[in-house]
C-alpha cells in the first residue's frame, strides 16, 4: 500500500473541515 | 518509516495524507512551517479537522514508535475533545500494541485519566498507580502517577 500524499495542502485543510477528518501533515526531505 | 505497510494503511485509515517538501515545494515549506512552527525534517503534524495542531512528532523513527506515535495522538485529540471513552480507548491501545514504544508510559498515564473524566471514580487513577508500580517504573510518568497511589 502506497500513501496517497497532496501537495494542495489549503485545499487539504478546506476538505479536512468538510469531511470532519483529521489530517496528518508531513513536512519532509525524504528523497522524492 | 512510510515504506513499512502497517504505516501507509494507519495513516491512510485515519487521515487525509498531506505532504510539505523542504526543496520540491520551498514556498509551501515557509509559509507552512511558519504556521506549525515547523522547521525541522521530518516533522509530522496531526491536525484536527479545523486545522489546529493536535500532537506532533518530530525526528525519524522506526515503524513501531510511529505507529504509537499516531495511535497517541488520535487519543490526545480525543481527549482534547473530550471524547473520553475514545481517548482511552486509544491510549489503552498504545499500551497494549506496542508495550515497547516510547510512547506507551505516556499512554498509560493519560488511558488512565481518560477513564477518570469519563466516570469521576477516583480509583482509576489509583489503578493506574498500581500499574506504573510494575512497568515503566523509571519513566516521568510514573513519577507523574505516584501521587495518585492509594
Amino acid at each position: 500500500m502506497e500513501i496517497n500524499w497532496r501537495r494542495d495542502i489549503d485545499q487539504v485543510l478546506e476538505d479536512a473541515r468538510a469531511q470532519q477528518k483529521p489530517v496528518l501533515l508531513d513536512f519532509s526531505a525524504a528523497p522524492m | 518509516m512510510y515504506p513499512d505497510p502497517r504505516v501507509a494503511r494507519f495513516i491512510t485509515e485515519n487521515f487525509i495524507p498531506a505532504r510539505v517538501h523542504v526543496r520540491e515545494q520551498p514556498a509551501d515549506f515557509q509559509r507552512f512551517g511558519d504556521r506549525y512552527q515547523a522547521h525541522w525534517t521530518p516533522t509530522i503534524l496531526e491536525l484536527g479537522p479545523d486545522g489546529t495542531e493536535q500532537h506532533r512528532v518530530e525526528g525519524f523513527l522506526e515503524a513501531e514508535d510511529l505507529l504509537a506515535q499516531l495511535e497517541l495522538g488520535l487519543g490526545h485529540a480525543a481527549f482534547k475533545a473530550k471524547r473520553w471513552a475514545d481517548a482511552e480507548r486509544h491510549f489503552r491501545e498504545v499500551v497494549d500494541r506496542y508495550p515497547e514504544s516510547d510512547a506507551a508510559a505516556e499512554a498509560l498515564y493519560w488511558a488512565g485519566v481518560s477513564r477518570y473524566r469519563a466516570t469521576g471514580d477516583p480509583s482509576a487513577l489509583a489503578e493506574t498507580a498500581a500499574a506504573f508500580g510494575k512497568q515503566y517504573t523509571d519513566s516521568t510518568w510514573a513519577k507523574k502517577a505516584s501521587i495518585w497511589k492509594a
